[in-house]
């Protein structure tokens, strides 16, 4: 797994460096999950921490960790290769938390995501670099996915997190899924 | 020295409304008949301050009805007036309309003018046939008329007004004076500068000047003479009528130009602050204030002082530290905690407000229903001191009301049906603090629950099964039931029930417990408990599996072992414990959370016995951890709602702790049996 992963501090204050040099420009934080890249909306980002134990809540989706004490705000911490129905791997000294602030009915929410590692700042100069997401039927569920790019390394999908970290879509999928397997083993 | 009248008007709106509350008092506590002058002296002071200000801020609906007010009040402290229960029930009337009238201002609305008007009305006429009966029937024949005033005197009057050198230093303006008397009819002021003494030998702050003022219009003389009580020890003033038949002509041009500009900039100047006082006013009314006394401040400030000296210690062991020194650390430490835990105690004090603010209403609520029923009821009230968080207070008002009331309409009997209790029925009110709790009781001694019917009622809605014995509390609980509070035939015959789960739900809604206790034929108490504040909580901690929970130490009961042969499995109910004489539910914490690693032999973990709407549960957790104090956090901010979980708390070591919703948690296990 090609997993290029950046010293936490330097990569922040990287981060902060860079919006301020192109603000005209589309700013992606990009970070690695399953040996797949996968680029966030910059301004979204409030910061990355490394993994530390959350506490659990009960009787939520399994992709819900827990939640964690971000200076006296609790926030829930989603696991996102579960939100995407992957496989969960053991978490290790690499996965970080990326906490993003979301837009939701009820006013901005403060949201931690666990992702294998963090990679880099993807600078976008124009906008037509950024493909619509292919079509590939309802086979593969692209509702979050907002756009690709294609870069020297290969391919990275941006992603919608207004949308993929709606607290109430996930429980809401979450009733399907329950359902669904209700329904497999009836 | 220009003076921002605006930042002074929040607190005019404080105090009125202080004042209102006291004449309020006042007036219930005026025995009918005799004139209790210390009583309408205080009364009348109140109402007096409240005409003043309102009169300095340029509030003049309120400047006037007051005014009627005060002259029916003075008239009865003179003993011109008798104190009759008419007069009072209309002087509590134009109290409320007062309060209106005031509210309506700060919020910037429109004044209900119809009511103020009508009650004016009243209180005039009130007045005028006391006058007209002192006088020896002088029918002046307009008592059903509209008119408000009494007859006015010929013209007007001619005052002569000298202020002593020294008026100024009692901090009292003659502009202000004039400006109230404009409001009486057509003013023409004439100054007299006879006494003004050469430049160089003048003191700024005296007062040289002296007028003569004409005022033209209905004002009767004691209304004018009014206008001087604050000043008239600090001046030489004669009030004459004037003379009918000179026509209004002033002496002369010039004379009479210049002051009827200095009138004109007068009346400007009024109005213009008058707008913007009204613009201040309209933004302060949305944020809240609070009153707090100055010990209250005092002590944070030395906490916080304290606090500084441990911090400028700690930080100096810090500077070169060595094992040597993890002693005076400890102490340091312990230091620290102690000041911020006093720090946040009386933090919190500050917050707190006397429980007399809610209490106050009652009086008043007691003496207007009560008649209004015909029944004779007297309210006692105790420990109004008792100080509880601000927001509590403000949740609390509604269920206390309709407790009382519930106590007055159905509790209380007519004085025919009392049988061989007193005639005059007794509610009362107590609050008092007891184990970090505050508990407020409201009590009567009037019919109480009726037992039979209630369980009749609760036999046929199904709330209970036929053939078990409940005891009384299981019975009184179920007026706290929607489906049967509601129903009509129950408020008949047991008298209670109105409601009632409403105001359960309100005492919950903050964190508190309700709990009745009835005795038929002689009344019942209804105690309520609350938490000191909202925001901490004192917590226990439990563990399960991994994972650590707070119980609120206010709904445990205890905490006991179990023995396996105490437990019953119920067929398809779960398992109950056979505990001091009752069948207790058990709700295994780990299956409801879905822990992992947890005790799931009964006999090893520890059964927390916790009780939330009458209701009790014995809640399996693995051990009990300390306690601590828990400040609560919103976990539905960032997350949503969590079934059982009423909020979270940051726990000492920095992670997150989920606190129980012990009613929550009941009810699901409810459902679930």
């Amino acid at each position: 797994m090609a997993t290029k992963t950046t010293d936490l501090a330097t990569l922040s204050t990287h981060l902060k460096r860079e919006v301020k040099a192109t603000a005209e420009g589309l700013q992606y934080l990009t970070f690695i999950l399953a040996g797949e890249s996968y680029g966030i909306d910059i301004l979204k980002v409030q910061e990355i921490r490394g993994w530390v134990p959350v506490t659990k809540v009960p009787n939520a989706p399994s992709f819900v960790r827990g939640v964690m004490n971000l200076r006296g705000a609790i926030v829930p911490v989603i696991d996102l290769r579960l939100r995407f129905g992957l496989e969960s791997v053991e978490y290790t000294k690499t996965t970080v938390v990326i906490v993003v602030t979301v837009r939701s009915e009820q006013g901005g929410r403060i949201v931690g995501m666990v992702v294998d590692g963090v990679s880099d700042v993807l600078n976008i100069n124009n906008a037509s670099e950024i493909k619509d997401p292919p079509d590939f039927g309802t086979a593969v569920n692209t509702e979050f996915i907002s756009g690709l790019v294609t870069i020297e390394a290969g391919m990275v999908m941006l992603l919608d997190v207004d949308r993929l970290l709606s607290i109430e879509e996930m429980f809401a999928v979450e009733a399907v899924r329950t359902a669904d397997a209700l329904h497999a083993t009836a | 020295m220009a003076i921002d009248i605006g930042q002074f008007v929040q607190t005019f709106f404080e105090e009125s409304l202080e004042g209102l509350d006291i004449m309020e008092a006042g007036l219930l506590a005026l025995p009918p008949g005799a004139a209790d002058l210390e009583q309408i002296n205080t009364i009348f002071r109140a109402a007096h301050s409240i005409k003043g200000g309102s009169g300095t801020f340029g509030f003049k609906e309120v400047t006037d009805f007051t005014h009627v007010m005060e002259t029916l009040l003075d008239k009865m402290r003179e003993g011109q007036m008798a104190v009759t229960g008419e007069a009072v029930n209309n002087l509590l009337e134009s109290v409320d309309c007062l309060r209106e009238m005031l509210m309506a201002v700060r919020q910037n609305t429109d004044i209900d003018s119809a009511r103020v008007e009508n009650l004016q009305g009243r209180l005039t006429r009130l007045l005028e046939r006391n006058n007209t009966a002192s006088r020896t029937a002088d029918a002046t024949g307009n008592l059903g008329s509209t008119a408000s005033q009494p007859p006015p005197p010929p013209g007007g009057w001619l005052i002569n007004f000298r202020p002593h050198l020294d008026l100024m230093h009692s901090g009292n303006d003659p502009v202000r004076i004039f400006r109230e008397l404009a409001t009486l009819g057509d003013l023409t002021v004439r100054p007299d500068f006879s006494r003004l003494p050469r430049l160089a030998e003048m003191q700024p702050e005296d007062c040289y000047l002296a007028w003569e003022l004409e005022l033209r219009g209905a004002a009767s003389q004691e209304v004018v003479t009014e206008v001087f009580a604050w000043v008239e020890d600090d001046c030489d003033l004669s009030i004459e009528p004037l003379a009918d038949t000179v026509a209004p002509p002033p002496a002369g041009a010039t004379a009479a130009e210049e002051p009827g500009q200095g009138e004109l900039l007068l009346e400007r100047r009024g109005g213009d602050r008058r707008k913007s006082d009204r613009r201040g006013a309209g933004t302060a009314a949305d944020s809240a204030s609070i009153r707090v006394g100055i010990d209250k401040v005092d002590a944070v400030i030395n906490l916080v002082g304290e606090l500084v000296t441990t911090q400028s210690m700690l930080s100096a062991l810090g500077v070169d530290f060595d094992m040597d020194r993890i002693d005076k650390l400890h102490e340091a430490l312990d230091q620290l905690d102690r000041n911020t835990r006093d720090l946040q105690e009386h933090v919190m004090r500050i917050r707190m407000l006397p429980i007399s603010s809610v209490f106050s209403r009652f009086p008043r609520m007691v003496h207007d229903i009560s008649e209004k029923l015909g029944k004779l009821v007297e309210l006692k009230i105790s420990g109004e001191q008792t100080e509880i968080d601000k927001t509590v207070i403000e949740k609390i008002g509604d269920p206390l009301v309709h407790l009382v009331r519930n106590s007055l309409d159905h509790g209380i009997e007519p004085p025919a049906e009392r049988g061989g209790k007193p005639a005059t029925g007794v509610i009362t009110l107590n609050a008092y603090h007891k184990s970090g709790s505050i508990f407020i009781e409201v009590g009567d001694d009037g019919r109480g629950l009726d037992r039979d019917a209630l369980r009749r009622k609760g036999l046929d809605a199904g709330l209970l099964r036929p053939g078990e014995e409940y005891s009384d509390e299981q019975i009184h609980e179920l007026i706290f039931h929607p489906g049967l509070s509601t129903a009509k035939q129950i408020s008949d015959v047991s008298g209670r029930g109105v409601g009632m789960d409403v105001v359960r739900r309100n005492i919950q809604d903050v964190g508190g417990r309700i709990q009745i206790a009835s005795q038929s034929g002689w009344g019942s108490k209804i105690t309520i408990c609350l938490p000191l504040t909202l925001a901490i909580l004192d917590g226990q901690l439990v563990s399960v599996g991994h994972d650590c929970y707070i119980i609120p130490l206010l709904s445990i009961v205890e905490s006991v072992q179990i023995r396996a042969e105490a437990i019953n499995r119920v067929a398809g109910k779960g398992e109950v414990l056979r505990f001091r004489g009752q069948h207790l539910p058990i709700l295994r914490l780990y299956e409801q959370f879905g822990a992992e690693n947890a005790v799931t032999n009964l006999e090893n973990g520890l059964l927390v016995v916790v009780e939330a709407d009458g209701r009790q549960v014995g809640l399996f957790v693995d051990d009990l951890q300390g306690q601590q104090q828990i400040s609560i956090k919103s976990l539905e901010k960032n997350f949503r709602r969590v079934a059982g979980v009423a909020g979270a708390t940051i726990l000492g070591d920095g992670r997150v702790g989920l606190i129980l919703d012990i009613s929550g948690l009941i009810r699901v296990n409810n459902a679930a049996t």
